[in-house]
């Protein structure tokens, strides 16, 4: 049985460009799916395609056991999408914004009401509510836009970059929301452009790049597939290098990086904790200084790099529509 | 239980007639709300057509022929009717730039995926512009007045007769809005939504019997302004309010032009309608 989001061999092209080119989803009930990829890679029109605002060329969708071609009046009923831009009206104030959102999905005016308040409440936006959304920070309008999305409780919800140009305390903050959301049973399908969101957030991650799911996974089963731990150590001074470099071979099982400007050497290793602190004694034998050493665990960044041989370039030209005026 | 099935599911609309008129008015309260918000817009609307009224009066008003006369007197109550009409085309412009800013800022991808009346984002946006327009109209008219503007003053007219002449404007309004819905889902940028939504309109409205006697014209324009949609209003209302300068030409739209009128307006709204919500379906911001 497909779970409650499902997308098969999806393709979508604009002109010239293939957005989308074959892609398949499957994200279980209750789950969290992180969809990581660099900007334009194809991850905000999948999430068009899915929540009915984009048809695609080809391929099948079904989200909450609604097929997505057949049924998009159906399914618009059963998701909740938050958008990369804060999307609520900004001359309306909070609650206004909320109970309108309420009865586009067919509220009676007064149980919309009852729910706007409810949800400004339960996102710290009680004493903000009577104001245009205008004077509202990034954060609360990210907040805003967000509960808007779970007016109804959806089963299913997208949201696509839901913490982009947000600074960390307002990002913790959302995470905080999204963690509690789902606990609760949401199944949800997240973008983002930050590997650490994905880390923290998702069950699953499927990396994206031009139009391609290039590898899906846990955040751990990705991370094992780049290979595991390596010391990293940086020596005070340059012509230490050579002997820090043969110390580290010692221990290492593999090649030696060296980053010659930066003094570092890097070298991937098993053993853990213990190893380190081993090396650690050996280069002190040996009296090299060192400014910095430590255990490096793989981060997505270094999954993203080994995946597509290119860094995720997180760009952030959108930001600054989204700033505070 | 799952989530899927404990979700409080939401039940299509027994009645979709009635979802699409109840989704308009929540989009239109929306709009309203917003515009009292920003009554800038609202002056600067009326500014304009003030503006246009003091200046034809006093500027044109003595050098015009209108029927034979050159009085201004008989200017100034001719040139009401077109001054009205001209006003009424120009939300146009407002109802576009609206709508593009909505896709632009992402509300428009909000509204595409609530299960909502697909027509109902732009029938609520043309319906609170009716409202805009008619107040416009309201203020217009007072200043009208003022400046001397007289129903009756070259004919028969009535209360019924006025306000079916408002009536006409307001319906040539509300059709005008869905050619500015259509541009506005058509251009990205609200900038561009409010530039191309009036340049055209100036054309329309000045090769056209609002402002001079079409008589005067050279016979392919005159043919061009009889049987604009625009002048079918400006002559039907002219009529009505019973003001000089009611073209006698031959052409049909000139000489049924209360009929004209209406035909023409719902001939715009049922075009432009179909085409907006089309574009509405399959929009991309």
């Amino acid at each position: 049985m497909p779970g409650a989001i499902y997308a098969e061999g999806l393709v979508k092209t604009f002109g010239d460009v293939r957005a989308l080119d074959g892609v398949d989803l499957d994200v279980p009930e209750g789950t969290v799916l992180g969809l990581l990829g660099p900007n334009g890679a194809g991850k905000t029109t999948a999430v068009r395609c899915l929540t009915t605002l984009l048809r695609p060329d080809r391929g099948r969708a079904v989200v909450a056991g609604l097929d997505v071609l057949k049924e998009p009046d159906a399914v618009r009923r059963s998701i909740g999408l938050s958008g990369q831009f804060a999307a609520v009206d900004e001359y309306l104030t909070g609650r206004e914004n909320l109970q309108m959102v309420g009865q586009l999905y067919q509220m009676r005016a007064k149980a919309a009401k009852a729910r706007a308040a409810e949800l400004l409440e339960q996102f710290d936006l009680a004493d903000a509510a009577d104001r245009p959304t205008k004077t509202y920070s990034g954060g609360m309008r990210r907040r805003l836009d967000l509960a808007a999305a779970l007016v109804v409780s959806p089963p299913v919800m997208f949201m696509d970059e839901p913490t982009t140009g947000l600074d960390p305390r307002n990002r913790q903050l959302l995470w905080e929301v999204i963690k509690q959301l789902v606990s609760g049973g949401t199944t949800l399908l997240l973008t983002t452009q930050y590997l650490e969101e994905a880390d923290h957030l998702a069950h699953d991650i499927a990396v994206v790049d031009h139009g391609h799911v290039i590898a899906t996974g846990t955040s751990d089963q990705l991370k094992a597939r780049t290979g595991g731990e390596r010391v990293e150590v940086v020596v005070h001074e340059r012509e230490h290098m050579t002997t820090a470099a043969e110390v580290l071979a010692g221990f290492g099982k593999g090649e030696t990086t060296v980053e010659d400007h930066m003094r570092k050497l890097t070298v991937p290793v098993t053993g853990g904790a213990k190893l380190l602190a081993e090396v650690i004694r050996e280069l002190d034998t040996r009296g090299i200084e060192i400014d910095d050493i430590g255990l490096r665990r793989p981060t997505l960044d270094d999954v993203f790099l080994s995946l597509t041989g290119h860094v995720a370039e997180v760009k952030d030209e959108q930001n600054d529509k989204e700033a505070v005026k | 239980m799952s989530a899927l099935t404990d979700a409080v599911r939401v039940a299509p609309a027994a009645n979709p007639v009635g979802q699409s008129i109840r989704d308009s008015m929540v989009v239109a309260k929306r709009n309203l709300i917003r515009m009292s918000r920003i009554p800038e817009m609202i002056i600067y609307g009326l500014i304009q057509p003030i503006m246009f009224v003091v200046l034809f009066t006093y500027v044109f008003g003595g050098s015009m022929q209108i029927g034979g006369s050159t009085s201004a007197t008989d200017y100034k109550n001719f040139l009401m009717a077109g001054i009205f009409a001209q006003t009424v085309t120009f939300a146009t412009a407002s109802s576009g730039a609206g709508i593009a800013d909505d896709m632009h800022k992402g509300l428009i991808d909000r509204f595409r995926s609530l299960p909502m009346a697909r027509g109902a984002v732009l029938t609520g946006r043309t319906f609170a512009d009716l409202i805009q327009t008619a107040l416009t109209l309201v203020v217009l008219a007072v200043v009208a007045v003022l400046v001397g503007w007289r129903v009756g003053s070259n004919g028969d007219t009535n209360v019924g007769k006025v306000l079916a002449a408002f009536g006409l404007l307001l319906l040539l309004g509300y059709a005008f809005t869905w050619i500015g819905a259509l541009i506005g889902m058509s251009v990205r940028t609200p900038e561009a939504a409010t530039s191309s939504g009036l340049i055209w309109l100036f054309p329309v409205t000045f090769i056209s019997n609002a402002f001079v006697d079409t008589s005067h014209m050279t016979p392919w324009l005159r043919h061009v302004a009889d049987w604009n949609p625009f002048s079918a209003t400006v002559q039907a209302s002219r009529e009505l309010f019973g003001n000089p300068g009611v073209s006698a030409s031959e052409a049909w739209p000139m000489q049924h032009s209360v009929w004209a009128s209406l035909i023409y307006s719902v001939l715009i709204i049922v075009i432009f309608r179909t085409l907006s919500v089309r574009k509405y379906r399959s929009a991309t911001a």
